[in-house]
């Protein structure tokens, strides 16, 4: 909210400077956002009136105007303003002045004739964004005086960011209660004056939801000429605040409402037919507004309706039929009370936000409406005549909002500060805020002000009373601490030592959005469900991610772009899966590695340097799992999945339980994509890499022997089903067996592999005689032999 | 005799000329082996008269023994020589590059994360999460924010059709956490919040860690202490912190944190826009309704509550000037955050 400083000391003594103010209007909750000068800085500009206004003989929009200051002989200005005219005051600049934007006036000839100044626009003076003619003063304003004393242009304007809660500090007399609190000082504002009523004319209202709005004060002004020109003085203020100045009638309204926080409406009374109705809408009911637009109703829209028909949204938007124009004579006022819950949400179904809306939802103070119509009619009366009807207030007192007492005991205020505060403090604060304060034994009775929507709960004035006396007040405080040791679950591992796996073996962290682009997520995952945002901000993010393959794909493509032949990414975040309409949300640890197998370097043998393929990453995924387990058996499984190549991706079991997929992307994905390597990619599920706790085994003293075996078998038999049977025949002997070799070509038939295992055997008890190993290689071998049709390769 | 010393003489100029360990083992063998020149000369003792046996055994035995002595200051040159050489064939390039795996590293804002997590788990914070799909209850009723509250437009929140929306803040954790565990307790919550504003300083996803604590006499005081020791041991300074009374609905009371700026020691600078302060954080103390919505008797215990922005804090500590940055996995960006 803007607020003039001038404005404010109408009713307030500020002891502090514009910027004085602002801070602690900041430290006490009313942020200030801003501080700017009402004016730009110009010199030199005085009010002169225009003596007499003759055409210039060579130009016809030009006037030689005489011009008088008050001091010395009248000076000789040439005018092209249509509105330069004798007997009119205005805005001078004379010789010597310097405008906003450093314009300095000199003596000038125009066709011929010497100009002594300038006569000034709003514009031109830095006052308005557009002026059709120079300014115009009143009759009134002093001759010679310089323009910036008289419109008191050394202003300063300060924007505060007023918080939802503060519907009260939503005017001039809202932040003088804020002073006033602060500094101790004593509201003085401008008393409005009870006008006896000339005439009798009134407009029925009927309150059909008193709850709604419990009361309306009306009034009929007649007689009104509504083309007068609204006074400079208000006419500046509504400028500072920031709203355009319309008519007197709408300004009126308007300055009311930013000095008092009362909205308030004026209706053409020859346009408004009969008694007026403050009820909800019907279904299908509608109204255009003053906007011009339509608006339709739903049954929970608080309306203002005539005989004929709604004629506004009560506390949002009055309606187009009875709107106020230039030519209007008489108007109905309409200074009401509406409970914010008739109000919250609806303007913004219109996509609307209003003055009158935003002070409305947040509460306007219900005992206000008196004194502000006073003051509206007063100030209507003095720009644009008229006479004054009896002004009637329709009232629900059954529904008249009332503030209930809260209590505030004085532990309860220092045990939640932490501090401790003195009574006569406590009551002055709560006092100054206009609060009505009675003693209790334990702390006080308090009462707020009829303004206050914010104060229910004790809390809400422990929170009062810290706000005033200063967050500063209170000092940092240890608290008491609790010694007792908390749980540290060892199956939990550590989430950094976790990642730092995968870092340490050449990946990097990275943070996609959890919403993806639909398409390519179909790309990957065909039809599977994914949970749509309602209101997405972009199309391509718009889905929720079912994996966190989209995102990896699309950041491995982007680095891709930057020229990154070697890309290796992990993410560790939620995907959100949809299984019978229902969403799960799963931790989930997913990787992408694409590019050479290591880093570009010297002295790597060629099989090195090739792209990275399924066998680099599960190589990872073992790493991983390694930190994990001493002993848990990892399987990978060839199995079909969605977007990975069939014949080269695996799903993940540890202890047969599985855990998440490996795989190569599928090459049709690879070509449209456009990768230059084929990307390997597994994602796991966090919830399963649990930490096994070690558990020590006993160490065999026995030496261990090692043979060698390259059996050959058919494609299709995969290592683990060797590795199965070697482990069944050698039994307990059997101490490791590892894969050294894996080999095709000639000397094994074509559609053959030979394997080449080192077995290793160990006994707990006593050494192995040769003839031991012997004995249990020739058992693996037979068995191999009939399992799968192995052959020896010697 | 004179023979002797002659054959002495030859054995030793031999064992000079040796250029090879190889070599001078053939040396030792012809005149020192079992059939060696000196060897044969102490078998030929017995022609010699009894009386004279032991004297020129002796002197036979000194021959050898020279012989001997000369062998092995040979190898040991030879060794040394061959020692030397292979040393110097294997001397390398040491500047050229080490071999292996480069390392990769965790997001700064990971970084930043675990970094407050650690520093808040010192102080005896567990750390709690909760889902990112959140209910109107959790993100907003239970929060105190009433059907249509104004507050609620200041939240730009993703909603699914069903009425489910994006959490908006970490804040529905604080719920979970109390509903699950009761009081007393001490969590904080980090995680990805989300809201539909997107521009220079806005991303619609972004990190911020809650923090919450109950018990039964936790005050604004203690508050204050925990947020400013908290900033002071995040940022290694010794930086001033401010209170700001603001409005949440779910704190009461309720405020806003500033610390003076990092950068410029609170003197003014482009970062805190010449005011010397920069907002960090807003917190509070949770308000009664929250503490019964959640369970908790709110005459018994009460509690403070705090939300900052995880990859504020990451830009404010690396020096990051982009929000932005932060989401686009720029590798060139991200390598640089690759130390522990």
């Amino acid at each position: 909210m803007k607020v003039p400083y001038s404005w404010l000391t109408d009713w307030i003594a500020v002891p502090w400077d514009a910027a004085g103010l602002g801070e602690r209007l900041t430290m006490a909750g009313l942020e200030l956002e801003a501080i700017e000068p009402a004016a730009p800085q110009f010199t030199g500009v005085v009010v002169g009136e225009i003596l007499s206004a003759e055409k210039h003989p060579q130009a016809d929009k030009l006037r030689i105007c005489r011009v008088a200051t008050g001091q010395g002989e009248p000076l000789q200005i040439i005018c092209g303003a249509p509105n330069a005219r004798a007997g009119l005051k205005s805005a001078l600049a004379k010789v010597g002045a310097v405008l906003p934007n450093e314009v300095k006036i000199k003596a000038a000839k125009l066709r011929g004739t010497e100009s002594a100044g300038m006569l000034c626009s709003a514009k031109e003076l830095g006052l308005s964004d557009s002026s059709d003619g120079i300014l115009e003063l009143p009759a009134d304003a002093p001759l010679g005086a310089a323009l910036r004393d008289y419109l008191r242009l050394d202003d300063t304007v300060l924007d505060l960011n007023v918080t939802p809660n503060r519907g009260d500090a939503l005017s001039i007399i809202g932040i003088a209660r804020e002073v006033a609190a602060l500094s101790g000082g004593k509201l003085a504002g401008p008393a409005a004056r009870a006008a006896g009523a000339a005439h009798a004319q009134t407009v029925a209202v009927h309150l059909d939801a008193p709850a709604a709005c419990p009361r309306f004060a009306g009034c009929i002004v007649r007689g009104i000429d509504n083309t007068a020109a609204t006074p400079i003085w208000l006419r500046e203020r509504l400028r500072r605040a920031g709203v355009r100045s319309i008519s007197p009638v709408v300004d009126v309204t308007n300055y009311v409402m930013l000095e008092l926080g009362q909205p308030m409406h004026a209706y053409d009374l020859a346009k408004l037919e009969g008694p007026i109705r403050v009820r909800f809408a019907e279904a299908g009911e509608s109204v255009t507004l003053l906007d011009g637009r339509t608006a339709q109703l739903q049954p929970d829209v608080l309306l203002i309706a005539d005989a004929a028909g709604p004629v506004g949204i009560a506390g949002i938007m009055g309606g187009a039929r009875t709107a106020v124009s230039a030519g209007t004579t008489s108007v109905f006022l309409e200074v009401a009370y509406f409970a914010p819950d008739a109000i919250i949400g609806r303007a913004l179904r219109w996509g609307l936000t209003t003055d009158a809306s935003q002070r409305f939802e947040r509460g306007v103070d219900p005992a206000g409406q008196q004194r502000s119509l006073e003051r509206a009619l007063e100030l209507i009366q003095s720009i644009a005549g008229g006479e004054a009807g009896p002004l009637v207030l329709t009232e629900s007192e059954a529904h008249r909002p009332v503030r209930a007492a809260v209590t505030l005991r004085r532990a309860q205020l220092a045990r939640l500060l932490g501090a401790q505060f003195e009574d006569c403090r406590v009551r002055a604060v709560l006092e100054g805020l206009g609060m009505r304060v009675a003693p209790l034994p334990e702390g006080w009775r308090v009462e707020p002000p009829s303004h206050r929507f914010d104060i229910a709960l004790e809390a809400d004035l422990i929170e009062e009373v810290a706000r005033i006396v200063g967050y500063a007040a209170i000092e940092e405080r240890d608290a008491v601490a609790c010694e007792r040791v908390r749980a540290l679950p060892e199956a939990a591992p550590s989430e950094q030592g976790l990642l730092e796996v995968l870092a340490a073996r050449g990946y990097q962290e990275a943070v996609n959005y959890a919403f993806v682009d639909p398409q390519l997520q179909q790309r990957l995952f065909g039809d599977v469900p994914a949970l749509a945002l309602a209101n997405s901000i972009a199309s391509d993010l718009s889905v929720m991610r079912v994996s966190l393959w989209p995102g990896l794909l699309r950041a491995a493509l982007e680095n891709q772009r930057r020229q990154r032949d070697r890309i290796r990414l992990f993410e560790h975040g939620a995907r959100f899966e949809q299984r019978e309409s229902v969403t799960y949300e799963i931790d989930t640890l997913a990787g992408v590695a694409c590019g050479p197998r290591m880093p570009e370097q010297w002295g790597l043998p060629r099989p090195m340097r090739e792209a990275a393929d399924f066998f680099d990453v599960k190589g990872d995924l073992e790493a991983l799992f390694a930190a994990l387990s001493a002993h848990a058996e990892i399987r990978f499984e060839l199995q079909a999945y969605p977007c990975l190549h069939p014949g080269r991706g695996a799903r993940v079991l540890r202890e047969g339980k599985p855990v998440g997929w490996l795989g190569e992307l599928h090459p049709s994905l690879v070509r449209s994509l456009e990768f230059v390597h084929v990307p390997v990619l597994f994602e796991l599920d966090w919830a399963e890499l649990t930490l096994d706790r070690p558990a020590y085994r006993e160490i065999s003293r026995q030496p261990q022997v090692r043979r060698d075996l390259a059996i050959v078998v058919d494609e299709s038999v995969p290592l683990s089903r060797l590795a199965e049977r070697v482990a069944l025949v050698a039994s307990s002997l059997l101490r490791d067996l590892r894969v050294f070799d894996v080999y095709r070509g000639p000397g094994v038939e074509e559609g053959r592999k030979s394997v080449a295992l080192g077995l290793i055997f160990q006994d707990f008890s006593r050494t192995l005689t040769d003839d031991d190993v012997a004995r249990l290689v020739a058992a693996v071998v037979a068995d191999l032999r009939v399992s799968f049709n192995a052959s020896i390769r010697e | 005799m004179q023979e002797l010393s002659s054959l002495v003489e030859q054995a030793l100029a031999e064992v000079a000329q040796c250029a090879g360990l190889a070599a001078l083992d053939e040396v030792r063998v012809r005149w020192l082996g079992k059939k060696g020149t000196l060897t044969e000369r102490l078998k030929s003792l017995g022609g010699l008269p009894a009386a004279e046996r032991p004297a020129a055994g002796q002197r036979i035995n000194d021959a050898k023994a020279r012989v001997q002595e000369a062998i092995e200051a040979r190898r040991e040159a030879l060794t040394r020589e061959e020692i030397e050489r292979a040393l110097a064939a294997g001397r390398i390039d040491v500047t050229l590059p080490g071999r292996g795996e480069r390392r990769g590293g965790l997001h700064p804002v990971t970084k930043a994360r675990l970094r407050i997590e650690a520093l808040f788990q010192r102080a005896g914070f567990d750390v709690a999460t909760g889902p990112e799909i959140e209910d109107d209850f959790h993100n907003f009723e239970a929060l105190n924010f009433p059907p249509n509250h104004p507050a609620r437009a200041m939240h730009d929140t993703f909603y699914f059709p069903d009425g489910k929306l994006l959490r908006t803040h970490t804040s529905p954790v604080q719920i979970r956490a109390m509903l699950e565990r009761g009081a007393p307790l001490a969590v904080v919550a980090p995680g990805r919040v989300y809201r539909c504003d997107s521009d220079m300083t806005h991303s619609p996803m972004f990190h911020q860690i809650e923090g919450l604590k109950v018990g039964e006499a936790v005050s604004f005081a203690n508050l204050k202490a925990m947020l400013h020791g908290f900033l002071q041991a995040f940022f290694e300074q010794d930086l001033a912190m401010r209170l700001r009374p603001s409005y949440f609905p779910f704190t009461e009371p309720s405020a806003e944190v500033d610390m003076s700026c990092v950068f410029c020691g609170g003197e003014g600078c482009r970062t805190c826009k010449h005011t010397g302060w920069l907002e960090i954080a807003g917190c509070g103390m949770v308000h009664p309704n929250v503490l019964m919505a959640s369970g908790i008797d709110a005459e018994r215990y009460s509690g403070y509550a705090f939300g900052m922005g995880i990859d504020r804090l990451a830009m404010l500590r690396y020096g990051v000037n982009d929000l932005r940055l932060f989401f686009e996995n720029d590798l060139r960006f991200l390598e640089q955050f690759r130390t522990l």
